[in-house]
């Protein structure tokens, strides 16, 4: 593309034919005030702040708005003769004719020394610079938004004035809006909704969670304009780093390793079937993790412990066991809730002056300083009572004064039904195995457990080890435990791998099934027999084969090899057949 | 220098293994010329007593088919056995029972019940049973007594080598039988007791020239019930195949031709039972993880007894069915 | 003298095994007619086992495994749980009762239902009375094989 030579303020540079005169300006250093000019729209000089004063060599002499006017060979810009100066404060004047006072053109004003427009103040905030439009259009590429009538009456809005159906309720149009006269009314108006409480990102770029490692933002697809409407895509126009490539595909990436980690964590329980609790149903009727949300300093109510309606609670209970030690849902204890709970108590007797109900079956203060840690809370004036809170229901009229809902159960100390009116309940969910778990221990060639839980190789022997060499585990994935404990397996799951590749070569056990080549004759039942996938079949030989490394030495294929051909190394035919004549001889 | 003896016996059975032995066809002319058929009741007149007569250990070589089902099946093994250096259980009969052993579903009152006054081909007006001993002018006269159970040769008297097969392959037969005059011309050593001659160690599946892919089976069915792909596994189209559990050496004839495998060659030499082994492999398939399928299709398999033990039910490891 | 019926039971090692295990550590009283022999899981377990057992003189057999869904090799049990049923049809077509065999699942952590197991199935197999393979041996002087029509 051809270059022209131009000279700005004095100062020469060389720029692409047609470019415009701000990129050449604001490459050089030389400021230009702006107002509808944003680098990834199209420019539109409509708010005409922008202009400065256009020369040739022969005195011709013309001010042009720098957003839009093209370069040319020889062209000399001035930013600020007086010629410029007041053609600017003009335009801003006019603009102040139509729109009420708004902060940015009270900031222009101040810059360009207007003390007080000629032609007085407009009340409509409106001033047409069209970047609510062109945003709409060239970045989120929504097309909701397109200017309206003519002259005096023209304005933006939607088609006909009403609810657009394109509009994505993206935002983009209230945040670019100089004047402040497109809202997002809902977020200005609404109270805290616990509803909203919810753990997923709200943001279209955030980090997966504050202390996530590594702390690296990424684009969530379900809130990125880009994945709704194929546009915007600012983000990677402004990044300074470039880091940002909508172009990147997901990619597969073969790595060899010698060992795998699984640290897949765990569901929480969803206490919505369970319809007693009132979960979904009354609005004060939180989830544990949303409880903690609320009282995370960076959450949704900036660590407030409140109502729907914003207010402080008077009473709170908390709700042990929800779906944890449930012949109904899962019978093993969770393990972590009563400790979480207790700190809940302390939480809430920190920040609010609420009472507190603990209703559980059996306080499980197992852990190193946890027994000390509810004396405590039974020293600060945390209320427990023992007794699994049986239903949520709404408070009777003699009731409401001290809460909207009342806990029942039976308060088993003092061996007694007990109604507790709250103002909030907090349902302290069981911990569950991930939904893929299954699909995950078969990746793995692990098993899980009846309750969906990785299944370690021996219970005490082998906490951290699995069925298949190799592969560990940390954390809950293999069974409900809290954050010491994870740690500590974690800790030593990462031993267990570092034993093993340190040691180069491996030992494996002498258990394992062999095909004795000279009996095989194919015939592939046993190829589809192992879990592990230690059988594959010899095209050349046309017989089976199996791979001592991977099997675990289970015997299936031994039992099911119609010809014998399977021999199971130390639980062979001879020595089983040799028990069972022993027995019964 | 006088020629080795050879003596061919049948025992309980069809006739077939005879029949199988003349398909030798021209070779025949060199197993009788190298040896001296002593006796052959199928083929030659001799009597019993003529073996009787005959020094202990005088035959070379006696190829014994049938099973033992009567006293004279046994009275004869254990006379060629005394008489014989080398005794063959020849074919499946003699080897584990074959069809004969069929009859061990039953016991031998029920039997003769079903032959003598049920079966409805019968004309048997006056109800007439076969007695043991019948007296009659000229004085007694007796049948061989007729036993409760079917025995393969082995359970009776010892066997030396096995031939296996209902009947044994023609080609087997020579290959056996020129390998034992190789063995006597040559004076090589004996093969070690108890060897399957005319067969290999594999299983039919090694000859069988069908497709074998990753089995799953949702449904037995028979084979006429079925149109099947000819170069696929008989079994993974649903139908029941014994040729994993069982001997090859027949060349796999019988799969070639589209039906499937018996098992009249007999077990393999590393299992002990076919019908639980071909429980164990056939049931390992069945794709199904929920037992009440699994039930239904387990009942599609036409009667598992008889399709897993029609020709090892004498040799199995219960021999018999318990009535 | 009562009838003491014996009972080959094949134990998975990682489950019924360890549950055995646990019934005796926990000192719990069950009948001694079962004798175990440790698989390495139900699905090593050959119906020819089974048909060995009962030839040489068992009353009963027992197999134990892992729950399904608990496999310690993920579905080596369910291997087991198609076998059993066919292996049954077979025995009771061979004239033998089918309850005289019989597949349970029983977890490590099964002590008590281990106890149960046994309790019920010596029960069981006590009430069947003993098993008489029927002329099994071959004895040519045995009146049976003499005695005609």
């Amino acid at each position: 593309m051809a270059t022209v030579k131009i000279k700005i303020d004095g100062q020469a540079i060389e720029v692409e034919e047609g470019s415009y005169v701000l990129g050449a300006a604001q490459s050089l250093g030389v400021e230009i005030p702006t107002l509808c000019y944003y680098p990834f729209m199209s420019p539109y000089a409509a708010c005409r702040i922008c202009v400065v004063e256009a020369r040739n060599n022969k005195g011709w002499s013309k001010i042009v708005t720098a957003c839009n006017y093209p370069a040319w060979d020889g062209l000399e810009i001035f930013t600020e003769t007086p010629r410029v100066v007041n053609a600017r404060r003009t335009n801003l004047e006019m603009l102040m004719a139509n729109c009420a006072p708004v902060p940015l053109l009270e900031h222009y004003a101040a810059k360009f020394g207007v003390k007080e427009p000629r032609w007085g103040h407009g009340t409509y905030t409106c001033i047409l610079c069209g970047l609510c439009v062109r945003i709409c259009d060239e970045v989120v590429g929504a097309h909701a938004l397109t200017f309206v009538n003519r002259g005096q009456d023209r304005d933006v809005s939607t088609p006909f004035d009403l609810d657009s159906e394109a509009c994505i309720l993206c935002g983009a149009c209230a945040k670019y809006c100089p004047t402040g006269h497109i809202k997002m009314q809902d977020i200005e108006e609404r109270v805290i909704n616990h509803r909203e409480l919810n753990l997923g990102p709200n943001a279209a770029i955030t980090l997966p969670f504050r202390q996530a490692v590594p702390n690296v933002p990424y684009i969530v697809r379900e809130n990125c304009i880009h994945y709704k409407t194929g546009g915007c895509m600012i983000c990677e126009k402004v990044c300074p780093k470039d880091c940002i490539d909508y172009g990147d595909r997901a990619e597969f990436e073969e790595i060899e390793v010698g060992a795998v980690v699984l640290a897949t964590g765990f569901d929480d329980f969803d206490p919505t079937p369970m319809k007693q609790y009132g979960y979904g149903r009354y609005p004060n009727v939180v989830s544990s993790i949303e409880f903690e949300k609320m009282n995370n300093a960076a959450g949704p109510t900036g660590g407030k412990i409140c109502l729907e309606n914003g207010e402080e609670p008077r009473r709170i209970a908390i709700i042990h066991c929800i779906g944890s030690r449930d012949e109904n849902h899962h019978k093993y204890c969770s393990r972590v809730c009563c400790m979480y709970a207790l700190k809940f108590s302390h939480l809430i007797m920190e920040k609010t002056k609420a009472d507190v109900y603990q209703f559980y079956i059996d306080m499980r203060s197992f852990g190193k300083g946890y027994e000390e840690f509810y004396q405590r809370i039974l020293d600060e004036g945390g209320n427990v009572i023992r007794g699994k809170g049986a239903e949520v229901a709404p408070a009777s009229q003699s009731q409401e004064a001290e809460g909207a809902m009342i806990v029942r159960c039976e308060d088993t100390m003092i061996g007694k039904y007990r109604e507790v009116p709250v103002d909030m309940i907090v349902l302290c969910t069981a911990l569950e195995a991930r939904a893929d778990a299954k699909d995950m221990a078969r990746r793995f060639n692990i098993s899980t457990g009846a309750d969906g839980w990785f299944i370690e190789s021996h219970p005490k022997l082998a906490p951290v080890s699995t069925s298949t060499e190799g592969i560990f585990l940390a954390g809950v994935c293999q069974g409900a435990k809290d954050i010491p404990d994870s740690v500590a397996q974690g800790s030593a799951a990462a031993a267990q791998v570092m034993r093993l590749l340190c040691q180069g070569e491996v030992l494996m056990d002498a258990t394992y099934a062999e095909v004795q080549d000279e009996l095989c004759s194919g015939c592939k039942i046993c190829n589809d027999m192992c879990p592990y996938h230690a059988i594959d079949f010899d095209p050349e030989k046309k017989i089976s084969h199996i791979n001592s490394a991977l099997c675990k030495a289970c015997g299936t294929c031994v039992a099911a090899c119609p010809s014998g051909a399977i021999k199971g190394r130390h639980f062979t035919d001879e020595q089983i057949y040799a028990q069972i004549e022993g027995i019964l001889s | 220098m006088s020629k080795p003896k050879l003596a061919i016996y049948w025992a309980s059975s069809c006739g077939g293994c005879d029949i199988s032995i003349l398909d030798i066809e021209e070779k025949i002319l060199a197993v009788v010329d190298f040896f001296d058929l002593v006796f052959w009741p199928c083929a030659m007149d001799i009597k019993y007593d003529d073996v009787r007569a005959m020094e202990d250990k005088s035959i070379t070589l006696t190829l014994f088919n049938g099973a033992i089902r009567t006293s004279e099946n046994y009275e004869l093994a254990e006379l060629l056995r005394q008489k014989s250096v080398v005794l063959v259980a020849f074919g499946s009969c003699a080897g584990e029972g074959c069809i004969p052993a069929l009859a061990n579903f039953f016991n031998k009152d029920s039997i003769l019940d079903y032959v003598y006054h049920k079966s409805p081909s019968l004309a048997n007006g006056g109800g007439v049973e076969p007695q043991p001993e019948v007296q009659v002018p000229e004085g007694t006269i007796t049948i061989p007594k007729f036993w409760n159970t079917v025995r393969s040769l082995d359970q009776v008297v010892e066997v030396d080598y096995y031939i296996p097969g209902c009947p044994p392959q023609s080609d087997q037969i020579v290959n056996a039988v020129m390998a034992v005059i190789d063995i006597l011309q040559n004076n090589k050593p004996l093969p070690p007791k108890g060897t399957v001659l005319g067969a290999t160690d594999k299983s039919c599946c090694d000859e069988c020239p069908r497709e074998r892919n990753i089995k799953k089976i949702k449904a037995f069915t028979r084979p006429f019930a079925k149109v099947t792909d000819p170069n696929l596994c008989l079994m993974e189209q649903g139908i029941v195949c014994l040729g994993p559990a069982t001997r090859s050496g027949c060349g796999a004839k019988c799969v070639k031709a589209g039906m499937p495998c018996r098992g009249c060659y007999g077990l393999p030499s590393n299992i002990n039972d076919q019908g639980a082994k071909m429980v164990s492999a056939l049931a390992s398939v069945i794709d199904s993880t929920d037992p009440e399928e699994i039930e239904q299709i387990i009942n599609t398999i036409p009667d598992p007894l008889g399709t897993f033990y029609r020709f090892s039910m004498a040799g199995s490891l219960l021999r018999r069915v318990q009535v | 003298m009562s009838f003491e019926p014996r009972i080959v039971g094949f134990l998975c090692n990682w489950c019924s095994y360890t549950g055995a295990d646990l019934a005796g550590t926990a000192r719990m009283h069950y009948p001694p007619n079962v004798t175990s022999i440790r698989v390495m899981c139900s699905g090593r377990v050959d119906p020819a086992f089974i048909l060995d057992a009962f030839r040489r003189g068992a009353d009963g057999v027992l197999i134990c495994g892992c729950h399904p869904g608990d496999c310690h090799y993920i579905e080596g049990n369910y291997k087991c749980m198609r076998r059993m049923p066919l292996t049954q049809l077979l025995l009771q077509q061979l004239g033998i009762d089918r309850n005289r065999m019989r597949l349970e699942w029983v977890s490590a952590s099964e002590g008590g239902r281990f106890q149960e197991v046994i309790t019920e199935f010596t029960e069981q197999i006590r009430a069947l009375g003993p098993l008489k393979l029927h002329d099994y041996n071959f004895d040519p002087n045995a009146e049976e094989v003499h005695q005609h029509v």
